[in-house]
């Protein structure tokens, strides 16, 4: 793709709320026949994936599967043994990938703003960090507990500020570790239309990994199942949004999955 | 006044009820004579006492020869065994290094070391220092070590995908991390500080409140033997409050302490 153009993809990524799919043919990362070995044991083998930039995609597996180590690839916390992995151009004033783990890791003797600055680091400091800070904990209804200690917050409000402390630095990639997993059944319900609301604004790419396909029908554009460290399904979800959960679309796609993953 | 604060007023005096009730009943028992004045003199006699050294300057004297000892022995016992133990929780070099020694010499009970430290520098200041410092070093050292030992990998891991470098994972992550552990040690120290202090003073000295309270006993002074040993516990306490209070307030965000 050429420069010129390129350039002009960032500026509309700039302009508020154009409709999706915003940015067709643009790519986000691609692995090309990775794989990753731990010793003698191969945990992901050939994996081949192209995601555009801007897309929803769930990652769905069983335990063990090779789902978080594919993530752990993403976000660069560990390299690829075999094959390539390769990203679209890095946008300025954007941090490449942020990672949200299944805890929320917040640093308990920071109060929630200066857990949320954590984010910034390298990116802004000082007055403009606080203020980009609060501003992300305002998206995600947090704004009143900025200088409490993340001890006094519930579950899922650490969860939530996990999340922004994600996305204040506005990352082109946001990998998600089952990050609501651990919350109670409406918790995880209002958290994931949260992460859709957000994503609609922000539109990052998301890669999202989770057990519950539920929660990967409801929010990716994308799901793709891995067994046995391969992709073993690789389906679009074409519903309009916002989606209305339950619906027989969604379970129709749904048990599709699970008849693959269990069939 | 608010509820809360007389609330926290009453838990500071109820520590006092005890020691109070126990000097009003030792005053008794000397004023009703079952308490002979030649095994323990009256609470007022040990008041006369410290009244009569104050005014002649020599209790003040005394004090701040052993408190400046003291916290001389501190620092350099405490700064190296800071150090120490964070080189050694840092890195696994300098542990492997240095941890089997130290482990070693920790064993041996530092007031083992007497004989050989007054036959070294005689009763000379450098004798109580290096006592002092001895004793301090290793509470700090190994509760250092500890702490940062004990420091969530996974927080270590959050900084380093959020981009932190050493130092700012040190300084925002490890060593607010290892605070608790350090205090812990702190005050352990503070503890060991004065026993060490009391035990070289009375073997080893020309000024102090040891030596104070041995001179007393070549004199029968016994209710300067008694005042100096109240010196003594009511320092103690007052460094364990200042650490406490230090305590309180780097670890706000500890839920050990937000509700008192």
């Amino acid at each position: 793709m050429p420069a010129a153009s390129l350039t002009a993809i960032r500026s509309f990524v700039a302009t508020p709320a154009p409709a999706r799919p915003a940015l067709p043919g643009r790519r986000a990362f691609a692995f090309k026949g990775a794989g990753k070995r731990f010793g003698d044991k191969i945990v992901l083998d050939g994996i081949d994936l192209d995601v555009q930039a801007g897309q929803f995609l769930a990652v769905i597996g069983k335990s063990g599967c090779g789902k978080s180590t594919l993530l752990r690839l993403l976000a660069g916390l560990d390299r690829p043994t075999a094959g390539a992995l390769t990203f679209g151009a890095e946008e300025e004033g954007h941090s490449r990938t942020r990672f949200m783990f299944q805890e929320p890791r917040l640093l308990p003797w920071a109060s929630v703003v200066r857990n949320v600055e954590v984010g910034l680091i390298g990116i802004a400091a000082g007055e403009e960090a606080r203020q980009r800070a609060l501003a992300m904990l305002g998206e995600v209804g947090l704004a009143d507990r900025a200088d409490e200690w993340p001890s006094l917050l519930s579950g899922g409000q650490k969860q939530r500020v996990a999340l922004a402390r994600a996305l204040v630095g506005q990352p082109q990639i946001l990998a998600l570790d089952e990050p609501l997993g651990a919350l109670d059944a409406l918790t995880r319900i209002e958290m994931q239309q949260l992460l859709e609301r957000i994503w609609l604004a922000q539109k990052f790419t998301a890669v999202l990994v989770t057990h519950d396909v539920a929660e990967a029908v409801a929010l990716a554009d994308r799901v793709v199942v891995i067994g046995e460290g391969r992709i073993a399904l690789d389906l679009d979800v074409p519903v309009e949004r916002p989606r209305r959960r339950g619906s027989v679309e969604l379970a129709r796609i749904e048990g599709k999955i699970l008849d693959r993953l269990f069939g | 006044m608010s509820l809360a604060t007389r609330l926290a007023l009453g838990r500071n005096f109820i520590g006092w009820l005890l020691p109070a009730l126990v000097i009003a009943g030792w005053e008794l028992a000397s004023r009703v004579g079952i308490m002979p004045a030649n095994v323990l003199p009256a609470p007022s006699a040990v008041a006369e006492a410290f009244w009569r050294l104050t005014l002649s300057g020599e209790l003040v004297r005394n004090i701040g020869v052993s408190t400046a000892r003291a916290l001389a022995g501190f620092a350099i016992g405490g700064s190296i065994g800071f150090a120490l133990g964070l080189a050694n929780g840092l890195s696994t070099l300098s542990r492997g290094l240095t941890d089997t020694t130290l482990q070693m010499i920790r064993n041996i009970p530092h007031l083992a070391l007497i004989p050989l430290v007054i036959l070294w520098f005689g009763i000379d200041e450098e004798a109580k220092l290096f006592l002092v410092a001895l004793g301090v070093f290793f509470p700090i050292y190994v509760n250092t070590l500890l702490g940062i030992q004990s420091v969530d990998p996974q927080l270590v891991e959050m900084g380093r995908v959020y981009g932190m470098d050493r130092r700012a994972l040190f300084l925002r992550v490890i060593l607010p991390g290892a605070l608790p552990s350090i205090f812990v040690g702190l005050r352990y120290a503070l503890g060991i500080m004065w026993l060490t202090l009391i035990v070289a003073e009375t073997i080893s000295a020309s000024s102090g409140l040891g030596y104070m309270a041995m001179q007393a006993r070549e004199f029968l002074l016994i209710d300067v033997v008694v005042l100096s040993i109240l010196i003594y516990a009511l320092l103690g306490k007052l460094a364990d409050s200042l650490a406490r209070l230090l305590e309180r307030l780097s670890l706000g965000w500890h839920p050990a302490f937000q509700n008192g």
